[in-house]
């Protein structure tokens, strides 16, 4: 036993010397103090900017952005599974708030705690209640589109999700022809279903179209929770699993890991994320339309769990504000321009989507691992060159590696 | 249930439409103010003719997904913008060659050739070089990471479109006049369209067989298909070969832009991705790596877009496509002719 343990002991040491600590993370109570630092900085923001400012708009956004690409990465970057059918669940978080939190269900008079008085036509839940609904209706979504694909690998699964994503965007386009009865339709199609219940908590916040404080508020409150939330699911056994099944799925359900119950549960959790944001995104926009759930939507959230580093958290987070903010405030507010100063006529949002394009090629030839990739991701990324290199070098002890 | 399930999958919506033009009948216009009900299967006949002219244009585009697929098991995600590349460059070429409708026949057919010849070599020479610049650099990397970078180029290529030809589709001028009558088999009327489409694919189909199965390069593109490390220490050059099934499959997805301008005489920046992924489609569906397969699952697709088109209206055709994409990967992932591979057991 105790040379077993010795050994143990001796394998944990190799593994400490190889994950160094990463150079920004300070241990023990600093961390938490900078935490504290920083959210109390993020809650004091919007007081240097004006109520209605441009920068604080794309902030609200990238913020929504940030839970998106949380919850795409928790499929793509926990669980290996590659989704290009995103879009499928902020539609659903979007039609969440389209259905039960404005008069659009003209024939229903249901109003729970919300700003609605009772009777008023359609159905108006409070936001809190919207967000439970959306949570489920995406995890059931997320279900369904994961059974099909749970025989298949790699790029299969990404043109199933992919499929899957597009016909829910049909049905949201084609939805204003599909009749519930008594004159209701299941979706306003490309019309729109506008004029959305304004978020109402009662006695902590007053939402208003014109001030975007409370919706930061709202949204960086979102953030947080969810962070935690994608912390904790990753540290717990369902995370390690996701992140088993990823590296080598015959080992991994031979170790006992449950397949099935695994990866739809990254699915679905996923989903609920995307959800959740879908949500806040139609109240924030104030309009649920048809025409925004398009394929490029899922390119543009998995870009930014890609530039940021497949799996890692931080990155998620870093890439989704620093691709929104590329997209909704320098590209548009500040670098629009820019053509015209070099006699060029056309503006830079036309070639936004080229952007986009570029900069996922660029980042994926020059630096697979995205920006700011996670520890064990990027060992592994080191550690097949290294074993590649040595390889080379001595083909005879190609067995050689690391130490 | 396998391939049985997606045969009568795919059988069922032909059938369906079939018994009911016969039992209850279609309304082909009006006589004296009151409908004239015809009870047979020639609206059928029609539907299933136009389905196999779309569909001659989904089996160009599926075969360069198969090739590709076949060699490196690699997406080709950016081919059907290669496609679009293809039907802006034929229209572009023949605005410079002086083609129009006014031209003589033989001014339109030497024209055109030179047209596809010059749009094949086009799109062929775009595709190497996505490949090039985009996927070779990461044939080591994580399968994930060329999927990425071939979105990202089906992207760019998209916003090269949206710049050159502006955000709407275009009409361009009805060169071959599709849509007149050639010859009418017994109710179903064949448009010149249908004879273009079906007939270029055809001859094309024919000498890429034979390409593939009859010559070095052939027989080298199948040795690496079946194992690349064998085919390297056999002497075999394999990033030639793989080159060249990136060459081969562009050169047809340009023909294929080619056809599709004629035949549809409108081409739009965006029209590659919904024809990328029905080829695609058709590719899974045939078997993908086989290019036989990629031609029957393209005639397949054709048709079901048709009967899709023609009788549950167009703004559904996408969901019912992508709706047979996911029964074709529930029931059968390898297609109806694949063999198993190692994404789909």
């Amino acid at each position: 036993m105790s040379e077993l343990r010795a050994q143990l002991n001796e394998w944990r040491a190799a593994i400490a010397r190889r994950i160094p600590p990463a150079p920004w993370i300070i241990g023990g109570k600093w961390s938490r103090v900078l935490v504290a630092l920083g959210i109390a900085f993020m809650i004091v923001l919007p007081f240097f900017f004006s109520t209605a400012s441009g920068f604080m708009n794309a902030t609200i956004i990238a913020l929504a952005y940030v839970v998106m690409a949380l919850g795409l990465n928790v499929v793509v970057g926990f669980a290996g599974l590659l989704d290009l059918g995103f879009v499928a669940f902020y539609a659903f978080g979007a039609y969440a708030v389209g259905w039960f939190g404005s008069s659009f269900f003209f024939d229903s008079h249901v109003s729970v705690l919300s700003s609605a008085p009772a009777g008023s036509i359609g159905i108006h839940l409070n936001f809190v209640l919207i967000l439970v609904c959306a949570v489920i209706i995406t995890s059931i979504a997320g279900v369904i589109i994961g059974l099909p694909t749970l025989r298949l690998r790699g790029d299969y699964i990404a043109i199933v999700t992919l499929a899957f994503g597009e016909i829910v965007g049909t049905l949201a386009v084609n939805g204003s022809s599909i009749h519930l009865g008594g004159g209701e339709t299941l979706t306003a199609g490309s019309q729109g279903i506008s004029a959305l219940d304004l978020p109402y908590f009662p006695g902590v916040a007053k939402f208003s179209l014109l001030s975007l404080r409370p919706w930061y508020w709202l949204i960086l409150t979102i953030v947080v929770i969810v962070l935690f939330v994608v912390r904790r699911i990753r540290d717990s056994r369902l995370g390690r699993a996701w992140i088993a099944l990823r590296e080598d799925e015959i080992a991994a359900v031979s170790m006992g890991i449950p397949l099935v119950r695994t990866k739809l549960l990254a699915y679905a959790i996923g989903a609920a994320f995307g959800g959740i944001s879908g949500v806040f995104l139609g109240d924030f926009d104030q309009t649920v339309n048809a025409s925004q759930f398009q394929f490029s939507f899922s390119i543009f959230v998995l870009s930014m769990v890609i530039v940021g580093g497949l799996g890692s958290i931080g990155g998620a987070v870093l890439g989704a504000l620093l691709i929104s903010y590329i997209n909704y405030y320098l590209i548009p507010d500040v670098l629009n321009t820019v053509p015209h100063d070099f006699g060029l006529n056309f503006d830079l949002t036309d070639l936004s989507i080229g952007i986009f394009g570029f900069l996922l090629v660029l980042v994926m030839v020059l630096r697979p691992q995205g920006l700011f990739p996670e520890q064990r991701r990027k060992l592994e990324l080191a550690g097949a060159v290294a074993a590649e290199q040595t390889e080379l070098a001595e083909p005879s002890s190609g067995s050689v590696t690391g130490g | 249930m396998g391939s049985w399930g997606l045969v009568i999958a795919l059988l069922a919506l032909p059938v369906y439409y079939g018994l009911h033009d016969l039992i209850h009948g279609y309304q082909i216009g009006y006589l004296h103010g009151h409908p004239v009900i015809h009870h047979d299967l020639s609206q059928l006949g029609f539907n299933l003719l136009e389905g196999l002219s779309n569909g001659a244009i989904w089996a160009l585009i599926a075969i360069g997904y198969t090739l590709v697929y076949g060699i490196i098991e690699l997406i080709n995600f950016a081919h059907g913008d290669v496609f679009t590349m293809g039907s802006f460059t034929a229209v572009a070429l023949w605005g410079a060659l002086g083609v129009t409708v006014t031209t003589g026949p033989l001014g339109l057919v030497l024209g055109l050739a030179l047209t596809l010849i010059i749009t094949m070599l086009v799109s062929g020479s775009l595709n190497v070089l996505i490949e090039r610049v985009a996927y070779r650099p990461l044939r080591n990397a994580p399968k994930l990471a060329p999927l990425i970078t071939a979105v990202g180029f089906s992207f760019v290529l998209e916003n090269v479109g949206l710049v050159w030809l502006g955000g709407n589709p275009v009409s361009v001028s009805d060169l071959v006049r599709q849509g007149d009558k050639v010859f009418n088999i017994s109710g179903v009327i064949v448009h010149r369209g249908d004879v273009l489409a079906i007939g270029l694919m055809i001859p094309l189909v024919l000498a890429l067989n034979w390409f593939v199965n009859r010559t070095a390069p052939g027989r080298a593109m199948r040795a690496t298909a079946q194992d690349p490390e064998a085919a390297r220490l056999m002497g075999i050059n394999v990033d030639h070969t793989i080159s060249l099934a990136f060459m081969l499959g562009g050169m047809l997805a340009g023909a294929a832009g080619l056809v599709y301008a004629l035949y549809e005489t409108n081409v739009w920046f965006f029209q590659g991705f919904q024809a990328g992924l029905f080829a695609f489609t058709a590719a899974v569906m045939g078997g993908i790596g086989n290019i036989r397969g990629a031609v029957l699952g393209g005639l397949i697709i054709g048709i079901v877009q048709q009967l899709a088109d023609f009788r549950l209206g167009a703004q559904w055709t996408e969901a019912v496509i992508f709706l047979y994409l996911i029964l074709v990967m529930v029931l059968r992932p390898r297609g109806l002719l694949g063999e198993e591979t190692r994404e789909a057991g």
